[in-house]
């Protein structure tokens, strides 16, 4: 009923266009969101790390001709430690500062990054090496794409490992602990420290893999590609409810969708405009998101 | 006795205002300020008002906002606009109305509901809020799109422009030094406490917001007739942090700090004009070793005054003798 | 002696949890009452229903000190502008700012100018801050702080920034005062000139006060009236020379020692 005089099956082929790029909003979002559980900083350069990402892996494939799943893991181990130095330099300093302090900090380094790929790669828009299949096959009418269906499962891959190791592990234990109270932890014996580097490895990893993706996607890159997705993943996480891991994929998934379904049926020129306006119809509503519970603060 | 002194000071304050009007304008008559310096000192009072402005909502009532250059944008389009059909000083004073009007009611729009927020997730909506006007006016006709509007009649005058700052400068240090600052900086402080002393805290941000963003429109007016060309890209996320970056630079809460910084982000820009990108990568490293090393900015919350410096000037003295 | 604060079967519930149930008790005109409580009783949970940070669950509190008013439910500032105002466990003041600002914060809401006036600084806006400079130091010097009036507010000793956070709630021209535990972390001494401030400024000011306290010998010897709560309820509510023998309290009081991992809201 929403789109009067649409078939029906353009209407799941949208929506099933829509969940690749979901699927990749949702890798990021879990970044911010695990960021945000354990130390309560919105990562601002998170969708630089993604965009590092797709960077590194372009290198590794035309420089070193390296096969594309061995490209994305060098890029994610890349992404991971340098999510880690930024971690260690930038916001490690200021975990005692105002939380504005570190927002701005992280604005900083969002902009450092970006200013930085642009001074060693230039401002030329490069493009993503075509070393995935491009077959497309059509099943009861719906068109399915051999790239979608590789970025939809392989995403899917990643959240599943991303479970085991927050519900399975040691380190997944010690990341919940942080998350719920640092200086407990602290005295059960957990390195609070080691932790947090950790998360933001974790984190940076999942970014990359996305922005690997996304590379192949949307094919051209310059180095300002992680800002957009960056903030409509943010805005993922919110919906879901930031600090909550199913959340952030759900709200991935959602905003993958939607933005999909405006550019569709509405205009891509306000596809943008409509995820801005859900983030703030969902703060306004319900901060704590979707799945979130509300809490006031501690007097 | 006190009275006396404070009439003194102002008097002091106005030849000095004087003073540089004149002896600016003079230095431009005769060209010693060429076109090119002249522009730059244009731009310095643009990201004056601006620094002014956005730091009554940063540094005074601590709500971090980042869509800054959206509400820039709407005075800078509606003097484009009306300077169309009206190209003289009354256009430009109807531009700058007008801009004042749309930007009171957006900003007013915009703060009940997200002021409510807490910072962090404030800093995000109004980043939205910046890119939801942007991409408005790139979607509509009267704004003429992706291509902007060219060609705007250029009114800009020293006078003019110096008039305008002080003007800016004046009513933001009235605001800061009343109860309505005092509220504010009490809300950054704790807004809890501030609410448990009986303040009215969502007014005072509103307020607080409203003005901002008001003369974020005036300023952008200002850039309309100096650099005669509008166009949607110019007013995106980078011209927000650039105004950040300027506020965090001189400190958060003081004004006059926010003045010394746009004189030196201005000189930096007019060094690095030719480097492009790497000013940008500059901006950013200052940002996050302020924040690392000097959180406070350069002068914190404090105003320079005559007294502040005739005091460290003794104090010096003191320790040298 | 006419009660001036009714709360009538305030429940107070955190999802499933019941952080107070069916409180009632009245305080009367001119009181100083002390609340007491083992370790997470809901004793700062009470205070922030009754100051207006929390909404309480069901259950009614009325304000009587002008004309009666049911203040469940509004918002915290206008609980202060109706004449109730609130101290913190861990001190909340306006670090940053000087001990007179923290004053004239408090002050805010009998500041009569619009941001107009102060935008042209009219004569009325003036003659305002001038006013409100002045009363801001007449009442520092009541409170014996007016040396310190330029001080930033962080650079004060601990003792003096309870008694300041003290004096900022009274400078809202509240006659009702609810203090939470204003003696925490002080030495003994500080805690007597602490009792001996809170005496003076209770009759001097013709105040209301319910205070939170865990000293004992300060609760003891200050207060006229003692409500104890356990577990979210009203267990007694009597003299201190009463409480002091009453079964219910002894015992509650024990059974804290038993479950000291109880942490306080």
């Amino acid at each position: 009923m929403l789109f009067k005089g649409v078939r029906h099956d353009t209407i799941f082929t949208t929506i099933i266009n829509g969940l690749p790029i979901g699927s990749v909003y949702a890798l990021v979002a879990l970044g911010y969101t695990m960021v945000y559980g354990i130390i309560k900083l919105i990562n601002f350069a998170h969708g630089e790390i993604f965009m590092v990402g797709a960077y590194s892996a372009m290198i590794f494939i035309t420089m070193f001709n390296l096969p594309l799943w061995l490209a994305m893991m060098l890029s994610m181990l890349t992404t991971a430690i340098l999510g880690m130095v930024i971690e260690k330099v930038a916001y490690k300093p200021l975990r005692k500062s105002s939380r504005t302090a570190a927002l701005i900090t992280a604005i900083g380094v969002s902009f450092l990054l970006q200013n930085v790929m642009l001074l060693i790669m230039g401002a030329r828009i490069y493009t993503f090496p075509q070393v995935f299949s491009n077959t497309t096959w059509v099943v009861n009418g719906l068109r399915v794409n051999a790239l979608q269906l590789g970025m939809f499962l392989t995403s899917i891959a990643l959240m599943l490992g991303l479970q085991f190791v927050v519900h399975q592990t040691k380190l997944g234990r010690a990341m919940r602990a942080v998350a719920v109270d640092k200086d407990a932890a602290a005295l059960m014996g957990v390195d609070v420290n080691h932790t947090i580097s950790m998360t933001f490895a974790l984190g940076s990893a999942l970014a990359a893999a996305a922005g690997v993706m996304v590379g192949m996607y949307y094919i051209s890159m310059t180095p300002y590609m992680g800002f957009a997705p960056g903030l409509k993943a943010f805005v993922a996480a919110v919906f879901g409810g930031i600090g909550l891991l199913p959340g952030a994929m759900f709200g991935g998934f959602a905003i993958g969708i939607i933005e999909t379904l405006v550019a569709g049926y509405g205009s891509t020129l306000f596809k943008d405009a409509v995820v801005y306006a859900i983030l703030i119809l969902v703060l306004l509503i319900k901060p704590s998101g979707l799945f979130g519970k509300g809490g006031k603060e501690k007097v | 006795m006190t009275s006396l002194l404070k009439y003194k000071n102002l008097l002091l304050l106005g030849l000095l205002w004087l003073i540089v009007l004149f002896g600016v304008n003079t230095l431009i008559d005769a060209r010693i300020i060429n076109p090119y310096y002249r522009q730059i000192l244009y731009g310095i009072g643009i990201n004056m008002i601006l620094g002014v402005s956005l730091n009554l909502i940063i540094g005074l009532s601590g709500q971090l906002s980042l869509g800054h250059a959206g509400f820039m944008s709407i005075g800078a389009y509606s003097a484009a606009i009306v300077l169309r059909t009206q190209p003289h000083l009354g256009g430009l004073a109807l531009g700058i109305g007008l801009g004042l009007f749309i930007s009171l009611i957006v900003a007013f729009g915009v703060a009940v509901p997200t002021l409510r927020l807490k910072g962090d997730y404030l800093a995000i909506a109004t980043l939205g809020v910046g890119e939801i006007i942007r991409i408005v006016i790139l979607n509509m006709s009267i704004t003429n799109g992706a291509s902007g509007i060219s060609n705007i009649r250029n009114l800009m005058s020293w006078p003019l422009m110096y008039t305008m700052v002080s003007f800016a400068v004046i009513l933001t240090l009235r605001f800061k030094y009343s109860k309505f600052g005092r509220a504010a900086l009490s809300i950054k402080s704790d807004e809890l406490a501030s609410e448990s002393m009986g303040v009215n805290v969502t007014k005072i941000k509103v307020l607080a917001f409203m003005f901002g963003a008001m003369l974020a429109a005036v300023a952008g007016s200002l850039y309309a007739t100096t650099y005669y060309v509008v166009k949607p890209e110019t007013f995106g996320i980078d011209m927000s942090i650039g105004i950040l970056i300027i506020v965090v630079l001189g400190g958060m809460g003081s004004l006059s700090g926010s003045l010394l910084a746009a004189i030196f982000v201005g000189i930096v820009n007019m060094f690095l004009q030719s480097y492009g990108q790497m000013r940008m990568l500059i901006y950013a490293l200052i940002l996050i070793l302020v924040m690392i090393f000097r959180p406070e900015g350069l002068l914190g919350l404090e105003e320079l005054s005559l007294q502040s410096i005739k005091s460290k000037f003794i104090k010096k003295k003191e320790v040298v003798s | 002696m006419s009660s001036v604060l009714q709360i009538k079967r305030v429940n107070k519930a955190f999802g499933g949890l019941m952080a107070l149930s069916d409180i009632s008790f009245d305080v009367n005109e001119g009181e100083l009452c002390g609340l007491i409580g083992p370790n997470g009783a809901g004793k700062t949970t009470l205070f922030n229903v009754i100051s207006g940070l929390y909404t309480p669950t069901s259950g009614s509190i009325t304000l009587s000190n002008q004309s009666s008013k049911v203040i469940s439910g509004l918002a915290p500032y206008k609980i202060t502008q109706l004449g109730l105002a609130r101290t913190f466990q861990n001190i909340r003041l306006f670090k940053e700012m000087t001990v007179l600002d923290n004053i004239k914060v408090a002050m805010h809401s009998q500041i009569q100018t619009s941001l107009l006036d102060t935008l042209i600084r009219t004569p009325q806006y003036r003659k305002e801050e001038a006013r409100i400079e002045s009363e801001a130091l007449t009442f520092l010097k009541s409170v014996k702080l007016d040396h310190l009036a330029q001080k930033k507010a962080s650079s004060l000793p601990y003792g003096q920034q309870r008694q300041l956070e003290i004096a900022r709630a009274l400078a809202t021209q509240a006659k009702i005062l609810l203090l939470d535990e204003p003696a925490a972390g002080m030495n003994p001494q500080e805690t007597e000139d602490l009792a001996q401030f809170i005496k003076k400024i209770h009759q001097e000011k013709g105040l209301t006060i319910l205070l939170i306290e865990h000293d004992m010998n300060l609760i003891m010897s200050i207060t006229s009236r003692i409500i104890v709560l356990d577990y979210g309820k009203v267990i007694a509510n009597d003299v201190p020379e009463k409480i002091k023998t009453n079964p219910r309290v002894i015992e509650a009081y024990l059974g804290e020692e038993r479950e000291e991992h109880v942490e306080g809201q």
